[in-house]
């Protein structure tokens, strides 16, 4: 099936198999590869990309169900000033060491950008619970919530 | 800089999506291979039919174990003879003629496309003729039913550490108080959020190959690919990419790996492989699957005279690279902290028809201090005294070190009150049992429990000799080289390969630290045995004690020679001159000096040089240390209990741990928030549950239970500084630690909450069913379902 849609600010154009999941044409037909897959059940959100601003496990949404509509993977977050400048989110999860294998990373990011959108000042409960789709095998999530609230400018506990 | 929060260097590739995993590698021209897994827990395998697959759009092969045979000159490899006497079952990446475990290889389909691939693997029918699976430990030792007929017997081996029998036998005939306790650890998934991959890119001259694998053991892999593939180890290159986690689950060589080099090679085209999640579950190694017996005598104050310990362990139904020896690394472990004169353990390693297990976070050591921390507090209550007294009263005390262990061990350095009164204080421990008191006085039946585990745990593996004693195959020292580049700026080459640790940046602490420069002008390369040919990897809390004290020595020895060039051009001797801010300069004189950057360029030019010396500035050290290191800490648990739902909260968590000197806090902090994540997470959630036919009945995330961020608090974290001695940076390790502690914390701390309730063990995980029909069976109102 043919689909058009704009990832990361780009119109692209693609002739896709129905069954085609959305992380798979991000990743082997656009080599977006940012975005990670890390279970078959949509339960990790390693996936997470945002669809039309909203973040989704990309795993569970079919290229085809993408058609028309606005994609933002890891790779179109940060600012294209060309000068390595970070969205405020990844410089949060940087400056409070919210990662460390980073494999979870480009989808806990983008949850917690949306996660924002919609609550722009939680409380380190609605945090945790906001990121409850979203597993991390590395941090203990104390740091993660940290890097949330720090972008959130809300309360950090030490 | 050492001691430092310094932001990590990986994070900036990691964060934008820039980093590239094995699965996000572009390899024109690949082949994706898919397994064909065995459904059954034990079954013969009859004919293979691969007709129906074949004819698929895509599919270009299907071999079969028989087909691949001859395509390896050894079986997969197991590094550690823990007896001369252990069985060993033949294993072979692609079963032969039986599969003994739900999920081992029956067939490779091989496919232009991953879809192709996989839609091909249903179609490929196999004929089995199921056998009784062998799925229950303890039915297993009984031998009723043998898996591996070769063998004649499920039991592999028996491990048995008794330095002086007669005296702990004496000491359990004059004990005032013995406890008798038996725990079982679950089967663990080790879950690292990155699924397996490999990628073998053949060379098209030569006979060179490329081997990309989400592995923690890059060069221990290159050995055993020669080992088994018979590609001349010259011929290998290791490269392992961006690794998402590992927890010991990548400290393996696995069966995909080796099909996926046998079949680059024979086909002359590279292939490609990447685990699905559920896949994950059955073809991954699986962490603990242990039971304890342990015996602790005590005299009447509770001052402990011997421990004695049995364990059972696990192997699954073949042994993988290092599954008979992990309990050894808890096997000296056994009486904890604490000053105990007399000693047993045995182990007996047995096969069941399950997935092999392996190193799982810890290793052994959670499994021993669980025994340890769990008993201490069986012995509190039969004494009648609080578990902070029994602790207090058994701890090795600080003037005690080095100290010498009835297990055998030499403890380096430690001080095991402080982080005690420390972690209490974090907790506010006498206002938590006073509401504790307040709950059950009222009636509530939200009960508060309040677990401690104090730990010690040996890691950083080395010493070679030890290991040698140990039968262990390999050595344990390891290796870095540092170069000042002519112009100024610094490589380390690390043996060492992280996977989430940030040794890129801790090592480049170290350099800089050594160097008095900026560590952004230190670059840290590894995981790729073309760049970093020398190299025993990550595993056991190893590489800051061993890794990181080799880039140490080795930046020693390039400064050493850089002393001498710039001594030798300024004309002064080599004493005078003095470090500062990365110039060599003469006492007293700033302004005669030189920046390394200079030396480095003199030393390239080799202009002028003192006579002999070679050019460069560059060193290698391979570092083997001369013990173990032995971090140690006292964390503490609060859960909330319902006793109407059995429902566990962990509400509050105190961690002080000591690893010796910090390189990186923050670092540090991170490595003990994880840990206690998967400690937590045995104690209360995880568990791989096979059914009676050996099927694992959760081999995904949806029903195997990693917790997320909403099951968990925040960590109030504390720590005491007490350096190793035994090496130049006073360093441990905290890779294990968070998990070896977190536990038995957790568990002590739900026996703790129902312990009114007549509660005095809880088997894990601690679900809300299991917690349930313990309080029913306390109360003699129901049997207890575990």
């Amino acid at each position: 099936m043919n689909i058009s849609l704009s990832v990361n600010g780009e119109t692209r154009y693609g002739d896709v198999e129905p069954r085609v999941l959305l992380v798979h044409y991000l990743r082997d037909a656009l080599g977006l590869v940012g975005t990670n897959v890390g279970c078959d059940t949509s339960s990790c959100g390693a996936c997470t990309v945002l669809l039309d601003g909203e973040s989704v496990k990309s795993c569970t949404v079919l290229a085809v169900q993408a058609d028309g509509h606005e994609v933002t993977t890891i790779e179109g977050l940060a600012p294209a000033t060309g000068d390595g400048a970070l969205h405020p989110m990844q410089q949060a999860f940087h400056e409070q060491h919210g990662l460390q294998c980073g494999f979870c990373t480009p989808g806990m990011i983008l949850a917690a950008v949306s996660l924002l959108a919609e609550q722009p000042h939680p409380s380190e409960q609605d945090v945790r619970v906001g990121l409850e789709g979203n597993l991390c095998r590395c941090t203990g999530y104390h740091n993660i919530v940290k890097s949330v609230m720090a972008a959130a400018d809300g309360v950090v506990t030490p | 800089m050492i001691g430092d929060r310094l932001l990590r260097k990986e994070d900036a590739r990691l964060v934008t999506g820039e980093a590239r995993y094995v699965d996000d590698l572009q390899i024109p021209g690949a082949l994706w291979m898919a397994m064909v897994r065995s459904p059954f827990a034990h079954a013969r395998i009859g004919s293979i039919d691969a007709s129906a697959a074949l004819s698929m759009p895509g599919v270009q092969h299907v071999f079969t174990g028989p087909d691949l045979r001859d395509a390896w000159i050894n079986p997969m490899p197991c590094a550690w003879q823990v007896t001369e006497d252990m069985k060993t079952p033949e294993h072979w990446p692609v079963a032969i003629d039986k599969a003994n475990f739900g999920g081992e290889i029956v067939a490779v389909v091989v496919a232009d496309s991953r879809y192709a691939a996989a839609d091909a693997v249903d179609a490929v029918v196999v004929d089995y003729d199921p056998l009784t699976p062998v799925v229950d430990l303890e039915e297993a030792a009984s031998d009723q039913v043998v898996i591996h007929d070769a063998l004649g017997s499920n039991r592999s081996y028996t491990w048995t550490l008794a330095p002086d029998p007669a005296a702990l036998d004496q000491a359990f005939a004059d004990a005032a108080h013995v406890v008798r306790e038996r725990y079982v650890h679950q089967r663990l998934i080790p879950a690292a959020m990155e699924p397996r991959g490999v990628a073998v890119v053949p060379s098209p001259y030569g006979g060179d190959i490329t081997l990309y694998s989400a592995t923690q053991i890059p060069h221990i892999l290159k050995i055993m690919t020669t080992a088994t593939c018979g590609v001349p180890e010259h011929k290998v290159r290791v490269v392992a990419p961006a690794v998402g986690g590992g927890f010991g689950s990548k400290l393996d060589v696995y069966a995909e790996e080796l099909v996926a080099v046998a079949l680059a090679q024979r086909l002359g085209v590279p292939t490609r492989w990447t685990e699905t999640r559920s896949e994950a579950g059955v073809a991954t190694i699986h962490g603990r699957g242990v039971i304890q017996e342990m015996e602790m005598a005590a005299d009447a104050d509770g001052r402990i005279t011997g421990v004695r310990a049995k364990v059972l362990s696990d192997m699954g139904a073949y042994l993988q690279l290092v599954t008979p020896g992990i309990q050894l690394l808890g096997a000296f472990l056994f009486a904890g902290v604490y000053d105990v004169p007399t000693y047993h353990f045995e182990c007996t390693g047995v096969f069941t028809n399950r997935t092999p297990t392996d190193a799982y976070r810890g290793a052994g050591r959670p499994e021993a201090t669980y025994a340890v921390e769990r008993t201490v507090d069986a012995l509190a209550r039969a004494v009648g005294i609080d578990p902070v007294e029994i602790r207090r009263r058994n701890y090795v005390q600080a003037d005690q070190f080095p100290y010498q262990s009835a297990g055998t061990l030499l403890y380096d350095s430690g001080n095991y009150e402080p982080t005690l009164d420390q972690a209490l204080e974090l907790i506010g421990y006498d206002q938590l049992r006073a509401e504790q008191q307040r709950r059950r006085d009222a009636g509530e039946t939200k009960h508060l429990g309040i677990g401690i585990s104090t730990y010690v745990e040996m890691c950083g593996l080395a010493p070679s000799r030890v290991l040698a004693s140990l039968n262990y195959a390999a050595g344990g020292w390891e290796a870095a080289t540092v170069r000042i580049l002519p112009t100024g700026t610094v490589q380390v080459v690390s043996g060492t390969t992280p996977h989430g640790q940030g040794h890129e940046t801790s090592w480049a602490q170290i350099v800089a630290d050594r160097l008095g420069i900026d560590p952004d002008m230190v670059e840290v390369l590894h995981s790729d045995t073309a760049i970093s040919p020398v190299g025993m990897d990550t595993y056991g809390s190893r590489s800051l004690p061993v890794g990181g004290v080799a880039v140490a020595m080795a930046t020693d020895a390039v400064l050493t020679k850089a002393r001498l060039i710039a001594a030798h051009q300024l004309e002064c001797a080599e004493d005078d001159l003095e470090l500062v801010d990365g110039s060599l300069q003469v006492v007293g004189t700033p302004t005669k000096a030189m920046t390394l950057q200079e030396v480095a360029f003199e030393a390239f030019s080799a202009h002028n040089l003192p006579d002999g010396m070679e050019p460069n500035l560059h060193a290698q050290v391979t570092y083997d240390p001369p013990n173990f290191t032995f971090p140690f800490g006292t964390h503490v648990a609060v859960v909330e209990i319902d006793e109407e739902t059995g429902q566990v909260d962990l509400v509050d968590y105190a961690a002080v741990d000591d690893c010796g000197n910090q390189v990186n806090p923050m670092i540090v902090e991170g490595q003990i928030h994880g840990g206690i994540v998967q400690g937590a997470a045995q104690a209360l959630w995880e568990e791989a549950v096979y059914d009676a036919d050996g099927t694992l009945r959760n081999p995904t995330l949806v029903d195997y239970c990693v917790p997320s961020a909403a099951e968990l608090p925040n960590f109030r974290l504390g720590s005491t500084v007490t350096p190793s001695p035994t090496n130049p940076l006073g360093v441990k390790g905290i890779g294990e630690a968070g998990t070896i502690a977190a536990t038995p914390t957790v568990i002590n701390a739900v026996v703790d909450g129902l312990s009114h309730l007549g509660v005095t063990d809880i088997t894990m995980p601690a679900t809300p069913e299991r917690v349930w029909s313990t309080i029913q069976a306390a109360r003699g109102t129901g049997e207890v379902d575990q």
